[in-house]
């Protein structure tokens, strides 16, 4: 076991070792995000069906399957964040002494700037807990939030995300989050295939398509939900 | 003195064999008390110095590029020669022989060349072992290619960087010694000189290049492995640090220098373009397989395009001249015969200095994939320097210096006079004669390194008390003295001329003098000019900076010292020799139709220089060649 | 041929200390002449002046020993693609350019000297693992291993390398790994190299990491400035063989590591 462990940490101590975590983590996040876009999206299939959805996750497994999942989202973001944080302060320190002139010649801004889009995805997250999840700052939890649906008593979805999205500075940060996810992805996506040591010359160009693709998807998807509520005032 | 070459007794094919058998063998335990010092991590270098280590010995390895990867056999680009006979094409350890001998115009010690015939086969399997990526059929069998001067495919390569791969091999067999604490690397470090003790070799003096700091080492035996003295011409295709100081210092120190006019001259090479010219650039003679040799019949076309040049009036010079051997003639002959063509007003590019390397028919026989499969990367290098694509117009070539022959005279064993002194690689003379075959100095390398010299080292070492000598002996504070005061003097100097500025001046003069062809005249001039260009180096050089730090300069005044000094020898050994034979062309002796003319009866000989204090006054020693195997005849390519 | 006239900054420093920008005007630079034929002109002049002139580094002048290093206008060996600093020519550039000219910069290759750096944690790197261990001697006959074509051919691929530092230098983030895994990857790929395979990835891989480069982000201007074009594909197998050789080392019989190393 403690052999085991010794590879492990020698493992994590290594660049490689490090990048595949980040890799590994990132596509667990990649599918989650994709998952809660389409929960999100059934917004628009109206208010039942998405409280509808709202009540299957919170009673999964006897309400202990929407717990397994924050965990493991928990911990997958923060594997995440810890090996980035690391990466990228080691990647810092390995060029003391700056160029005076340094030009990239075919790497893209957003693979520049993963740390700060990275970065701030994680304040937009714990944003997002705060507002949706713990609720706190609003009435999301009051009775004013619940609803009969099918004779039973459950959590307005609906109306939550309605409210929530009426207020124009949460749908701004909200829009801002999603653009900075969307970047990191088009270089994420792709990224991660390398990392994992699945990529060849034929596939990486389908990699990188099906990464713009998909950051693509999940900025248009999730902006609709808030600029149809929040512009077009769908729901109100 | 008399020179004892130790040739073993017994049968040409028997003699190597029969010399292993009798070869002194030291107890392991014994072996690591022995320290080896081994300068230069070439080809040469780098495989004895891991080959020693693995056998038991302490090695101490210096070099003065940044890393032994990237010593000057990075750059050799062909291929490596061995009678594997995988073509079955009647290739033999006895028909490699046979053209090693013939081909450096009967000027070699035949035990020595036979010798290299035989371990060349050991060499191919050593390097396949260690991962060296030569190039494969689609069977998965080693290719093979044909090279200048022979008429068999013998020549294994790596696409066009045959050196670089051996050398990435024998530097990885290093790597696995220094890993495993038996050698010790000092890269940045130049040898400044060789410290004698009670006649023996036992140490060098060696600067280092980043802090400038001199130091010695003390050692059972020293190898120098340090390359060739083409940048005595400056313009060569040797890489910048190509040096003569290793060698010329032990030679100061009683080492005999052998044959140093016999220096080659490679057909292959892109022409001079201006004055600025730092060096000069080869391309793989293997161009030579497809690529057709020509100039303009009449004068007046010479500044026509070349396509406007019908075929009627082009004249194929190798073809024309050497109808069985054609473009594939050796490596002198053709130089020659493009210089000839040049001197006779026919010559094409600036200045009248070059001739065609027409691909255009090979391109339409084969198409320009397969060409560029060949030779992609030669044309990519041709194009980037000149600025011209070889795919569209014929390629501007002149011949180029391009490797030494002569070098320190060693025995059997590879050892100079000096007890102790062993010299490998290009640095010695023993196995190229007058003239060397493509793709035979990677296996003259690698065979001194990896299968002479563990071998034969022990015949000297037996008779030493291991490390009976240390760096606290007072030769060795002389000789400490005596670098340290010469580069003093060099930054105290501060003269008006740069370093670089001496070396392009004698350069030029040598190449005019003692270059392609040569003559009494001509020699005579030099060997007047030479001290005097020297003189002035003494006292008008200048040389900024300190001698306690990284002073690029200062490396360059020390070796430019030693060029000037040098120069005069290889003149005086080119008119010494007065007969005309492989890269040594005299043109007081030339058969009518031009080709060189040997004289056996009184040349047959190596010329071993002995140093006496006075540079224009050496001794000649004299080893008589003898020819058991193949009779002396007249080499010929036609 | 006609004459250029240009503006450098050249970076000046000697080891340990801080260095910085010193202008130099170039006229009547030929453009027939290579980048370093440039320098050595720059150079007789800074002589002829009485100053310092500009230390860098070459050897062979023809693109393959792997000593000029230079950082031209921000990128490692200049503009032109799969060419070295010492192959590129001035015909590359136009009368009144201002190029910079600067180290390969990172932590791991300290300045010696003006551009002059110390590459020699590529050595040790090489020393942890870069070599098949096979005596001198008498191995089988070449011929006796046959070695597809494909593979062969791959081989050469990353054996093309020559250890400049370019992808160190290009990469934000310093990281070796185009150097490191063509290295591996040559003998990783040869069925002679097979057997040493584990050990030699986590040997070399770790000796990387202790150098002080980068890790890669995967953005492959490593690539872009290589002078050999090395692909990163090579990096994606270095990913995959360490991956392979760490699960083997924590749930398999483990091998040791490659020892020394520094
Ligand atoms: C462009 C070119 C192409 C060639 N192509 C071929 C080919 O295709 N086939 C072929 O067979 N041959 C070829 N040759 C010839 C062949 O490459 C060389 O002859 C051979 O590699 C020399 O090997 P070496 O080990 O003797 O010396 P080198 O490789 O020159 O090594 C010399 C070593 O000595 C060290 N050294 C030198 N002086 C000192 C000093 N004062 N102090 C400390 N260290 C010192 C250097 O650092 C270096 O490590 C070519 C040569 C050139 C120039
Ligand atoms: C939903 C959230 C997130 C998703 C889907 C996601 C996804 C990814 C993916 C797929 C990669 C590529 C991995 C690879 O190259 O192998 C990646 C890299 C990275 N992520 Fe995230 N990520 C998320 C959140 C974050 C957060 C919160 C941070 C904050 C620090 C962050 C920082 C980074 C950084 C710096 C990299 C670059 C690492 C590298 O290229 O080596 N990410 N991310
Ligand atoms: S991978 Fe390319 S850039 Fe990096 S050291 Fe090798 S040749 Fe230079
Ligand atoms: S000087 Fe050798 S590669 Fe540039």
């Amino acid at each position: 076991m403690s052999a085991v462990f010794d590879s492990f940490s020698r493992f994590y101590a290594s660049s490689i070792g490090k990048k595949i975590l980040v890799a590994l983590t990132g596509l667990i996040l990649i599918g989650f995000v994709f998952g809660h876009l389409v929960g999100n999206l059934l917004i628009f299939a109206g208010q039942d069906a998405i409280n509808e959805y709202g009540h299957l996750l919170q009673t999964a497994l006897h309400g202990s399957g929407v717990w397994i999942a924050r965990v493991g989202l928990l911990l997958a973001v923060l594997v995440h964040i810890v090996a980035t944080v690391s990466l990228t302060k080691q990647n810092n320190a390995a060029r003391p002494d700056k160029y005076g002139q340094h030009k990239a010649q075919v790497s893209s801004k957003s693979s520049h700037t993963m740390i700060w889009s990275g970065l701030t995805i994680l304040a937009f997250i714990i944003y997002h807990l705060l507002h949706y999840t713990v609720r706190i700052g609003n009435d999301f939890d009051k009775d004013a939030y619940k609803i009969d649906l099918h004779g039973e008593k459950v959590h307005n979805v609906y109306k939550m995300v309605v409210d929530g999205f009426s207020w124009a500075p949460a749908s701004i940060f909200y829009l801002i989050a999603m653009a900075l996810l969307c970047s990191h992805l088009s270089h994420g996506f792709s990224s991660l295939f390398q990392t994992l040591g699945i990529s060849t010359d034929k596939s990486e160009p389908l990699f990188k398509k099906a990464g713009y693709a998909f950051a693509g998807l999940i900025f248009v998807g999730n902006a609709a939900i808030v600029l149809s509520i929040w512009l077009l005032g769908y729901g109100r | 003195m008399p020179l004892d070459s130790h040739i073993p007794s017994g049968p040409m094919a028997m003699k190597w064999s029969k010399h292993k058998q009798d070869s002194k063998l030291i107890n392991p335990k014994n072996k690591r008390k022995f320290t080896i010092l081994v300068v230069g991590s070439g080809l040469a270098g780098s495989s004895a110095a891991a080959t020693l280590s693995e056998l038991g010995y302490k090695v101490k390895c210096f070099c003065f590029q940044d890393s032994p990867r990237r010593a000057h056999s990075i750059a050799a680009q062909g291929g490596i020669n061995a009678a594997k006979n995988y073509q079955n094409d009647g290739d033999s350890v006895h028909r490699l022989f046979y053209d090693t001998v013939k081909g450096g115009d009967f000027r070699a010690r035949e035990a020595n060349v036979h010798r290299l015939a035989e371990v060349s086969v050991n060499i191919i399997d050593q390097c396949v072992a260690q991962g060296v990526p030569f190039a494969r059929e689609y069977g998965g069998m080693l290719a093979n290619r044909s090279f200048g001067g022979a008429q068999v495919s013998r020549t294994f390569y790596a696409r066009g960087q045959t050196g670089q791969q051996l050398l990435l091999g024998a530097y990885s067999a290093l790597n696995k010694e220094i890993a495993a604490g038996g050698v010790q690397m000092y890269p940045r470090t130049e040898m400044l000189d060789v410290v004698t003790v009670d006649g023996h070799a036992k140490g060098i003096i060696t600067r280092n290049l980043v802090t400038g700091k001199i130091e010695a080492h003390a050692g059972d035996a020293v190898l120098l492995c340090t390359g060739g003295y083409g940048n005595v011409f400056y313009l060569s295709t040797n890489a910048m640090g190509c040096n003569v100081t290793a060698t010329w210092r032990a030679h100061k120190k009683g080492a005999f220098f052998a044959n140093p006019c016999y220096t080659q001259i490679h057909p292959t090479c892109i022409p001079v373009s201006g004055d600025y010219q730092s060096k000069l650039t080869l391309m793989s003679e293997s161009l030579r397989n497809d690529g057709r040799v020509w100039v303009p019949k009449k004068k007046e076309d010479i500044g026509k395009p070349p396509g406007q040049i019908p075929e009627a009036d082009r004249d194929y010079i190798l073809e024309r001249k050497y109808p069985s051997f054609g473009n594939l003639a050796p490596r002198d002959i053709s130089s020659r015969a493009a210089k000839e063509a040049c001197d006779d007003g026919r010559g094409v590019g600036p200045g009248g200095r070059g001739v065609y390397l027409d691909f255009a028919e090979a391109i339409q026989q084969f198409g320009a994939k397969t060409i560029a499969e060949r030779y992609g990367n030669l044309f990519d290098m041709y194009e980037r320097i000149t600025g011209e694509s070889a795919y569209k117009q014929p390629m501007r070539i002149y011949p180029a210096v391009h490797y030494t022959m002569g070098g320190l005279w060693v025995d059997y064993n590879l050892m100079s006079n000096l007890p102790g002194l062993h010299v490998l690689g290009e640095a010695n003379f023993s196995d190229h004669g007058a003239n060397r075959l493509g793709a035979s100095a990677l296996m003259q390398g690698l065979a001194d390194g990896y299968f002479v010299i563990p071998t034969t080292i022990a015949n000297y070492l037996v008779h030493q008390k291991p490390g009976s000598v240390t760096a606290e002996h007072p030769e060795f504070k002389k000789a400490l003295e005596v670098c340290t005061a010469q580069t003093k003097g060099f930054l105290a100097c501060k003269g008006k001329r740069s370093v670089d500025s001496f070396h392009r001046e004698l350069g030029l003069l040598v190449w005019d003098k003692c270059g392609m062809a040569r003559d009494r005249a001509g020699l005579t001039e030099a060997l007047k000019r030479i001290p005097e260009l020297r003189e002035e180096f003494k006292t008008n050089v200048i040389v900024p900076g300190s001698g306690d730090a990284c002073n690029p300069e200062l490396e360059k005044a020390g070796r430019v010292a030693d060029f000037m000094e040098f120069a005069e020898l290889l003149c005086l050994d080119a008119l010494n020799r007065e007969e005309s034979c492989g890269g040594h062309f005299r043109t007081e002796h030339q058969y009518p139709d031009g080709e060189a003319k040997r004289d056996d009866e009184n040349f047959c000989y190596a010329a071993a220089w002995e140093y006496t204090g006075d540079l224009g006054k050496p001794t000649l020693n004299k080893e008589p060649l003898s020819f058991e195997e193949v009779h002396l005849a007249v080499r010929s390519y036609k | 041929m006609s004459q250029l006239n240009l503006h450098l900054k050249v970076w000046r420093q000697n080891a340990g200390q801080p260095g910085h920008f010193q202008d130099i005007e170039a006229p009547d630079i030929p453009d027939h002449a290579s980048f370093l034929e440039m320098m050595d002109i720059v150079n007789e002049r800074l002589i002829a002046k009485g100053q310092d002139p500009v230390a860098f580094d070459h050897d062979c002048r023809e693109g393959i020993c792997g000593m000029c290093s230079m950082q031209i206008n921000g990128v490692p060996h200049g503009p032109e693609k799969a060419t070295t600093t010492c192959q590129l020519h001035m015909r590359k550039f136009r009368t009144g350019d201002t190029i910079w000219i600067e180290p390969f910069r990172a932590k791991a290759f300290p300045v010696i000297k003006d551009l002059v750096v110390d590459r020699s944690a590529f050595d040790r790197i090489q020393r942890a693992g870069g070599f098949i261990t096979v005596r001198t001697g008498s191995p089988q006959d070449a011929n006796a291993l046959p070695i597809g074509k494909e593979v062969a051919d791959a081989a050469m691929d990353a054996a093309a390398c020559i250890g400049c530092g370019a992808c160190v230098a290009a990469c934000k983030n310093a990281s070796a790994m185009l150097f490191v895994s063509a290295k591996a990857g040559q003998l990783n790929t040869l069925p002679q190299g097979k057997p040493e395979k584990d050990r030699r990835t986590l040997g070399m891989v770790r000796q990387m990491d202790k150098e002080g480069f980068g890790n890669c982000t995967n953005q492959y201007e490593c690539e872009a400035a290589c002078p050999k074009e090395i692909s990163v594909r090579w990096i994606t197998k270095l990913n995959r063989d360490y991956a392979v050789a760490i699960v083997k080392e924590a749930l398999g019989n483990s091998p040791k590591v490659a020892g020394g190393g520094d």
